[in-house]
């Protein structure tokens, strides 16, 4: 079943000359995890801001082509309902807390939509716990690191419960342990509660184990959009300028100079090393 | 021009003891990549190489003048600082003026400021952009405008801070080579960074850095496969030297962090093995 | 940048502390009562002397010490000017009344000082903002007032840095006349506001994708209520009216003066 389905999808901002996104068309599964990626102002970002209505509500500007997530359509369904089933975590950690404490930040959402205290109680204690940071729910913004910030924002977004969360490169303002264990908390709900995730990042060395689906833009366009393996062992794939992971390019060179290896293309060290001492023994 | 630094210490107003005794020459012509984690003092120490912050005790000393003995502003003529967020140095209207705004602090005269916004504009690619506000640039552009207006006035020493972050893969690319360039002209260039991958691939020298102290120093190849040391500063090892470090059991080196040099020695073991 | 750094507050516990701040805000107002009921010295002095073991039990003794130290200047402002009125009305003569006088209405501001100092030292920014969300101020304004001392101190630390890459850039804020070194500023201020615009945007979009405004009955994650201390600061205030009121029409409140015998 789609949750998120858009078709011909077209947005132009408000006094820009062409299209941000044009003709987009494309197709998210429940419970999977999808990878959204492509060069600095592809549209990858504008995309995004579409799953819950924040364009063309927020932005303005003009959108074309149809859009359905999780049933509903977002272009006219307000966001604060759209909010309900699917929820944004953006890049700038700090930008995106504005309580003076962790669990009052956490509970903001479901305080905008009116529920009761014990209730909400329960679903921020919840949310804290899945993210790893109940010990930390006392705490105000400014004694936490960016990644303990962003995960703040992930629970936020957690809480109310949607049906896909999705973050817009969460991690490019942290340190590459920090950003690990993020892309860890993403992908311990995709598996254990069945959430559907899609992720916009460059950083595919540190992400493309995770997704099943990736979606690779080029100016507005999706150029390529398929099973993550298959896309990035793809030739064309890399003249797009996506970074395509160490473990899977070296494979790739290593195959086209004789070496004859087997297995699927590999997505991680891991799974390269394993092939690697598969042939070497 | 050699960078110097004698057992720096800097203690920030609040109490924070951010340099605890750092140590460190950077000689003429050097490319350095400072890492570490989030608050190491990273940032701390390299402001200390234009003058922004001056020791509590210890010494900095830029071609033999210490830094407590001049100011910022004529440090700031062989040392140049890149920040992190181009929007933290953007104002002007025109990209023209915002690369001109140095110049006519250090006083230039009109001609030869108009010689250097051309030099700056070539060398960045930004010739088109001359009379567009930096505002209506994209998040790439403006960093190349920060970057042009800074080099504008030809710095022998170079700090760019964080030059990576937000950056896709061909803008990360293109810095690279624009590294390369600056370097075989001789400046000098440290970089702060904590991507892991693009030192990897610039294979400069690496100090690391943890709780204001610096606990390695040498060359990428060897600081970056070293599992404990990275860990121990919240970084991860570069892929490839993952892939090296899995092969252990089979004899290989441990230090392997470029894609070429692992190509080359794969083939010849697999080669090896299945003949 | 060392006042903003004060709203970077970390959460303190202490019985006074721990009161709610509505209940001190009472308490506040019943000290200013007093405050204006009494003329002379005696009973301020014991007003001041009231407050004291407030400050200790909330262990702000140092700030408060602080607090008390930046209102001596308009404390001698205020000295001046009376003890001045009286003598140039007066025909310049000064009576013991008049040093009294001045004195009290010196020590009347001191109390009022005091009993505000008390109450910002310890109700952190957001039990204020929780007060005002329960006080039937509107939300939006409660909220405005957290985010601001949410980002005062971040916006306090992103001048330093743009100061400080613009002085990488040869900016000398010291340099030049008056006018010139207003202008001197501008390098800093533009980058400010429009960084300052940039994170208002982003805060807004943050705030839609959790639901803003998707009810008029907004709910709280936290209930304010009475505790046993509050019960016992509520015990406080109206003892303290009671007596100010007994005290201001049955009590004829002695003079410095005529204790130590001055006409």
């Amino acid at each position: 079943m789609a949750v998120i389905e858009t078709k011909n999808l077209t947005y132009t901002y408000p006094g820009a000359a062409k299209p941000s996104i044009s003709d987009v068309s494309i197709k998210v599964e429940k419970g999977e995890f999808v990878l959204i990626t492509g060069p600095s102002g592809c549209g990858k970002t504008t995309l995004c801001r579409t799953f819950n209505g924040l364009i063309p509500q927020f932005y303005q500007g003009e959108l074309s082509g149809e859009i359905e997530v999780t049933g509903l359509d977002a272009a006219t369904h307000p966001t604060y309902e759209m909010a309900k089933s699917v929820g944004l975590v953006f890049q700038n950690p700090e930008n995106q807390l504005f309580a003076l404490s962790v669990e009052k930040d956490v509970a903001f959402g479901l305080e905008n939509l009116g529920f009761d205290r014990q209730e909400m109680r329960k679903r921020v204690d919840w949310a804290l716990n899945r993210t790893g940071i109940y010990d930390l729910r006392e705490r105000s913004p400014h004694e936490m690191s960016g990644g303990q910030q962003q995960r703040v924002a992930i629970a936020a977004v957690l809480a109310m419960q949607p049906e896909i969360i999705v973050l817009d490169e969460p991690t490019s303002f942290l340190d590459p342990l920090s950003a690990e264990k993020i892309f860890e908390v993403i992908h311990d709900l995709n598996q254990k509660l069945g959430l559907t995730v899609v992720l916009v990042e460059h950083r595919l060395d540190l992400t493309a184990k995770y997704a099943n689906h990736i979606i690779i833009m080029d100016q507005g366009k999706v150029r390529f959009d398929g099973e993550t393996r298959k896309v990035l062992s793809n030739e064309e794939t890399r003249l797009i300028g996506v970074g395509i992971p160490k473990s899977t390019l070296l494979y790739e060179m290593l195959n086209r100079e004789g070496a004859d290896l087997n297995g699927d293309t590999p997505l991680s060290s891991e799974e390269l090393a394993k092939i690697l001492l598969e042939a070497m023994r | 021009m050699t960078l110097e630094i004698e057992d720096l210490h800097f203690t920030y107003p609040s109490g924070v003891e951010a340099l605890k005794g750092v140590s460190l020459t950077v000689k003429n012509g050097e490319f350095v990549a400072i890492m570490g984690q989030n608050g190491a003092g990273k940032t701390t120490l390299v402001k200390h190489f234009n003058g922004l912050l001056k020791p509590t005790s210890g010494r900095v000393t830029v071609d033999d003048v210490e830094t407590t003995k001049t100011s910022v502003a004529s440090l700031a003529r062989s040392v140049g600082f890149v920040f992190q967020n181009p929007d933290h140095q953007l104002f002007s209207e025109t990209v023209e003026e915002e690369i001109s705004f140095a110049l006519k602090n250090f006083g230039y005269d009109q001609n030869a400021i108009e010689e250097r916004i051309n030099w700056a504009v070539n060398l960045l690619g930004l010739s088109q952009y001359r009379k567009t506000s930096p505002f209506m640039l994209s998040g790439g552009e403006r960093k190349r405008v920060a970057l042009a207006s800074v080099l504008a006035w030809d710095p022998q020493i170079l700090i760019l801070d964080e030059p990576t972050i937000g950056q896709d893969h061909q803008q990360k690319e293109n810095l690279r080579q624009f590294i390369i360039q600056l370097q075989t002209q001789g400046k000098t260039i440290v970089i702060v960074t904590h991507d892991v991958e693009f030192v990897a691939e610039c294979n400069p020298r690496v100090i690391l850095m943890r709780g204001g102290k610096i606990v390695a120093d040498g060359e990428g190849k060897e600081i970056l496969t070293t599992p404990q040391l990275l860990e121990e500063s919240s970084i991860v090892l570069p892929q490839i030297a993952q892939v090296f470090t899995q092969l252990a059991s089979e004899g290989l080196p441990k230090n392997i962090i470029d894609i070429y040099e692992a190509k080359r020695l794969l083939l010849k073991v697999l080669k090896e093995r299945q003949t | 940048m060392s006042i903003f750094d004060g709203l970077k507050f970390r959460k303190v516990y202490s019985p006074i502390h721990n009161l709610d701040p509505r209940m001190k805000f009472i308490y506040v107002i019943a000290v200013f009562v007093a405050a204006i009921l009494f003329g002379s010295i005696i009973p301020l002095l014991a007003l001041f002397a009231i407050q004291i073991p407030f400050v200790l039990m909330a262990r702000v003794q140092k700030q408060w010490v602080r607090s008390l130290r930046g209102a001596l200047f308009l404390a001698t402002f205020i000295f001046i000017v009376n003890i001045a009125s009286n003598f140039f009305t007066q025909g310049f003569v000064l009576t013991a009344a008049n040093w009294e006088d001045a004195a009290a209405m010196t020590l009347r501001f001191v109390v009022l000082v005091e009993s505000f100092s008390v109450f910002f030292l310890t109700t952190s920014p957001d039990h204020l903002g929780l007060a005002l969300e329960q006080s039937h101020v509107p939300y939006e304004f409660s909220f405005a007032f957290t985010t601001a001392v949410r980002f005062v101190p971040v916006l306090a630390e992103e001048a330093q840095t743009i100061m400080d890459a613009q002085k990488a850039r040869g900016l000398e804020l010291e340099k030049g006349n008056f006018m010139k070194r207003i202008r001197n500023y501008i390098p800093v201020l533009i980058p400010l506001i429009v960084s300052a615009i940039r994170r208002s945007l982003e805060l807004a979009e943050a705030m839609e994708s959790r639901a803003w405004g998707a009810t008029k009955k907004r709910t709280n994650l936290y209930a304010l209520k009475l505790h046993r201390g509050d019960y016992a600061l509520l015990a406080i205030i109206i003892a303290l009216l009671v007596l100010t009121v007994y005290a201001f029409f049955y009590v004829p409140i002695p003079t410095v003066r005529g204790l130590l015998g001055f006409p």
